[in-house]
């Protein structure tokens, strides 16, 4: 069901992305699937995990793993200071926060504003770019979240032995 | 269930009456239902899941009433099953009279329940003819043939209820069919003007029959001369309402006015009336007539029957149904309670923890309303906790009766003794415990105690022993299957141990010979006797308790017994723990795996082949495992170290870990990792600390078995 939102996506009517900043880059990820934004605090480490799992918080109660995606993104510095953030995402029932430089803003996006997206040969799956969108001289990579989150290379999931 | 149907009272020790009350509960429900589904039960369109779902409330019905041998309620369900069946699978169309029956056969269900419910002894009511009825509607008869048959009895089954039938007959009460002449004397009564209103029942109750009062000889006492087709036990539950049973004394009167009257077919059903207040009602004025709805609206009919009959106190009374001592909630409810009194908890630590550093004297309000919070939580807690508990004796009391069968099998003399059985333990170890306990009392019975023969050539007691225990050690439970039979053959498993190609010695102690017979498709069969090996095997138990975080122990002693413990933690949920320090990194060991701790001394400590270390405790060697470097833990501070060790014990084995400094013991609440991460190597979870931080909780068997190679 999902997979029919996402492809819809470039299609449909305008939709609404959360973007943040990571280095340079700006990206964008569709606002439904985010659930709140927090400040960064020090997570608890999990050894052996790889490093950009920078280990799990306790959000209320439940155990969320803090994924870097400066770290994930191969971005040339990835600091910790006041201005970090948390973005706590909802993905199909899994609770995931990923740590960006900064949360821009929310905005909407018509189909004729998104492109698709080019080949990236970058350190993520590519697929999970789903376009480019623009907003007068900035460009947005749209990414999905989902996918890209439950990627193998995310060490998110475990492999079924 | 491995004992299939048990006759009520059928083992010697063993007591059913524990599960009467689940049953009744569920019986009721399952009645409940069906009445429900039947109401709701669309004829013509009526598809197979609502009429699967009907054939499943009396199939549960039934069963639960054969296993308890209540006979009555099973042959009754049994009939309703029957016609259900052949609804189900459209062999039969649903027509209302079937509904009306189902119905009638559902409230009759409730009676003989509610009366196996209260332990009445009374000559119960018939309910042969409902019986035939269903029969004649599951044999397949066609609605208008049938609604001869069946609108008779519908007269005749609740006899007091002409109103449901197509012969109206309010006016000539007085001889119906089987009435009989009786004397009533009511007495000795506080005031004899309390029984005023059994004349009213009378003139109330259409076809009850006709009553009148005759002089009595004492003025305490009085007397009624009646004529009633009912039997005297349903007349005994109205006047009830007057007048207390033990002062109503009925004597049939020697008369031979007994008038087979204006019917030639009496049904054989006839003379005793069925379900007193089941026909009470449907004998009430102010009952829709029409036989075809009349059973169907009974139900909504209720509370205006009562009021219709303004001398009858509540209808409740008539049936009166015991009151539920308990409520079934659903589990997800509990567990959603008990996680949230888990967050109550953290938070009360986390406060107890801030707290800390104000001054007592200036806020002695608020450190007061704190210890106040601590208390109630922690009240609360175990409250929640206790939802979960229920008593080991659940799971022994399945064992006698199956004991005493496979003994029989076997031709030995065996005596079951447990011990323990209130001890508490949560509902869903319970569940997951039984199996594996099955399976080592059978072992018991099968491979350990010995022939009768054998057993006196011993100089043993004929008779054999199993003694299952369970007891509360720390945060644990401990159960214990203890055998006085042969024991295990320490020569016999190494051999075995040798044959299957395992890397066994001479020089190995007993507890690690025992631990072979775990090893998978070792059979203890092969092992110590020649009796086959049946069900799974003992890896498969151990890996079932270990899975529920406990551990399996073996003593024995040849030819003297052997004796299987099996640890469990009390609860999965919540748990002791001992948090320890390494480098600035805080994880939890399960209080129940730690053994001892102590600081460590430079030259207790040797180091082996390949860096891997020693350390000797007392006179025993065992594994150091350095939590630094299984977790990685980045050391900032490098004039700290690990000296001390904490000796944890996991599958028999034991292991010293080598962390900074021990913090202190306190309960968690465990948390899953994998809800929203994955499964970490040498962690079994997470928990939260006071100050909201989160700490692994390790694995203490993942890290006795990492020693090992």
């Amino acid at each position: 069901m999902s997979e029919t939102d996402e492809s819809s996506k470039l299609v449909s009517g305008p939709r609404e992305y959360l973007t943040f900043r990571l280095d340079q880059e700006e990206y964008g990820i569709d606002i439904l699937k985010v659930q709140e934004i927090r400040g960064y605090e020090k997570p608890t480490r999990i050894a052996n995990a790889p490093e950009f799992i920078k280990g799990v918080v306790n959000l209320r109660g439940t155990i969320v793993p803090i994924i870097d995606m400066r770290l994930k993104f191969s971005c040339a510095q990835a600091e910790y200071n006041s201005f970090t953030v948390v973005i706590i995402l909802n993905l199909r029932n899994r609770i995931v926060g990923i740590v960006v430089d900064s949360v821009s803003d929310v905005m909407e996006l018509a189909p004729e504003n998104l492109k698709a997206a080019p080949d990236i040969d970058g350190s993520i799956d590519s697929s999970a770019v789903v376009g480019l969108g623009s907003v007068g001289e900035r460009m947005l990579i749209l990414l999905d979240i989902e996918k890209l989150m439950s990627g193998v290379d995310m060490g998110l999931v475990s492999v079924e032995a | 269930m491995t004992e299939g149907h048990q006759e009520a009272g059928g083992g010697d020790s063993f007591d059913l009456s524990q599960f009467y009350q689940i049953f009744f509960e569920e019986a009721g429900e399952n009645l409940d239902l069906m009445e429900q589904m039947l109401l709701n039960l669309n004829l013509e369109t009526a598809d197979d899941e609502e009429l699967n779902g009907i054939f499943r409330c009396a199939h549960s019905v039934k069963g639960g009433a054969a296993t308890f041998g209540f006979a009555d309620v099973a042959e009754l369900t049994h009939q309703m099953e029957s016609l259900l069946d052949r609804l189900r699978r459209h062999e039969l169309q649903p027509n209302p009279m079937m509904v009306d029956v189902l119905l009638e056969s559902a409230d009759a269900s409730r009676v003989l329940l509610a009366r196996h419910q209260t332990g009445e002894t009374s000559e119960p009511p018939s309910n042969a003819d409902l019986v035939r009825r269903i029969s004649e509607l599951a044999a397949g008869g066609t609605p208008i043939p049938a609604a001869a048959p069946v609108a008779a009895p519908e007269l005749a089954a609740p006899v007091q209820a002409p109103p449901a039938v197509p012969v109206p007959a309010p006016a000539t009460v007085a001889a119906k069919p089987g009435s009989r002449q009786l004397e009533i004397r009511m007495g000795p009564l506080d005031r004899p003007d309390q029984v005023d209103g059994v004349k009213d029942l009378f003139r109330d109750i259409v076809g009850l029959g006709s009553v009148t009062e005759v002089a009595s000889d004492r003025a305490d006492t009085r007397v009624f001369h009646a004529s009633t087709s009912s039997s005297n036990e349903d007349l005994l539950d109205l006047f009830a309402f007057h007048v207390s049973r033990e002062q109503v004394n009925i004597r049939e009167m020697d008369t031979a006015a007994t008038s087979w009257s204006d019917r030639d077919d009496p049904p054989p059903g006839a003379p005793v009336a069925p379900a007193p207040g089941f026909g009470f009602f449907e004998g009430a004025p102010g009952v829709p007539n029409g036989a075809a709805s009349a059973p169907v609206e009974a139900t909504e009919a209720r509370p205006a029957a009562a009021k219709a009959g303004a001398t009858k106190p509540a209808p409740s009374q008539v049936t009166a149904q015991p009151e539920a001592a308990t409520i079934r909630v659903a589990i997800s409810k509990v567990d959603q309670l008990i996680n949230l009194v888990g967050e109550l908890v953290i938070t009360q630590a986390m406060l107890a923890q801030n707290s800390q550093a104000l001054d007592p004297a200036a806020n002695q309000q608020l450190m007061a309303g704190l210890a106040d919070l601590d208390r109630n939580t922690r009240d609360l807690q175990e409250s929640v906790m206790s939802i979960r508990m229920i008593p080991m004796s659940i799971v022994f009391s399945r064992f006698p009766r199956m004991l005493r069968d496979l003994a029989s099998k076997l031709g030995k003399k065996v005596e079951f003794v447990t011990q323990g059985e209130a001890t508490e333990l949560d509902k869903g170890l319970v569940e997951k415990i039984t199996d594996p306990l099955t399976h080592l009392v059978r072992n018991s019975c099968d491979h350990g105690i010995e022939m009768p023969g054998d057993r006196l050539a011993a100089g043993k007691p004929e008779t054999g022993t199993i003694t299952l225990s369970a007891a509360h050690q720390g945060g644990s439970i401990v159960i214990e299957v203890r055998d006085d039979g042969r024991g295990l053959s320490r020569e016999k498993i190494l051999n075995k141990a040798r044959e299957r190609g395992l890397d066994v010695s001479d020089q190995m102690s007993d507890g690690d010979v025992w631990q072979l017979i775990f090893a998978p498709g070792f059979s203890t069969a092969e092992v110590v006797t020649d009796v086959s090996g049946r069900g799974v095997g003992m890896d498969v138990v151990k890996k079932n308790i270990a899975a529920l975080n406990g551990t399996v122990e073996i003593d024995s002693s040849e030819g003297y017994g052997m004796r299987v413990s099996v640890r469990l933690p009390l609860t999965l949920a919540i748990m002791d723990g001992m948090s320890v320090g390494v480098g600035d990194e805080v994880y939890i060991l399960p209080l129940s795996s730690v053994v001892e701790s102590f600081q460590v001394k430079d030259d207790a400590v040797n180091t082996v082949a390949q860096g891997s270390r020693l350390v000797k405790v007392r006179d025993e060697y065992m594994p150091v495992i350095e939590l630094e470097k299984v977790f990685q833990v980045p050391r900032y501070d490098a004039s700290k170290s690990s000296d001390i060790m904490v000796v944890v014990e996991a599958e028999g084995s034991r292991v010293a870990l080598l962390v900074d400094e021990l913090l202190g013991q306190q309960q968690v609440v465990v948390k899953n990792l994998e809800t929203n991460y994955r499964k970490v190597p040498n962690v079994s979870g997470a928990t939260i600390l006071g100050d909201g931080k989160v700490a692994l909780i390790l694995d203490t068997s993942t890290l006795v078995r990492r020693s090992r190679h």
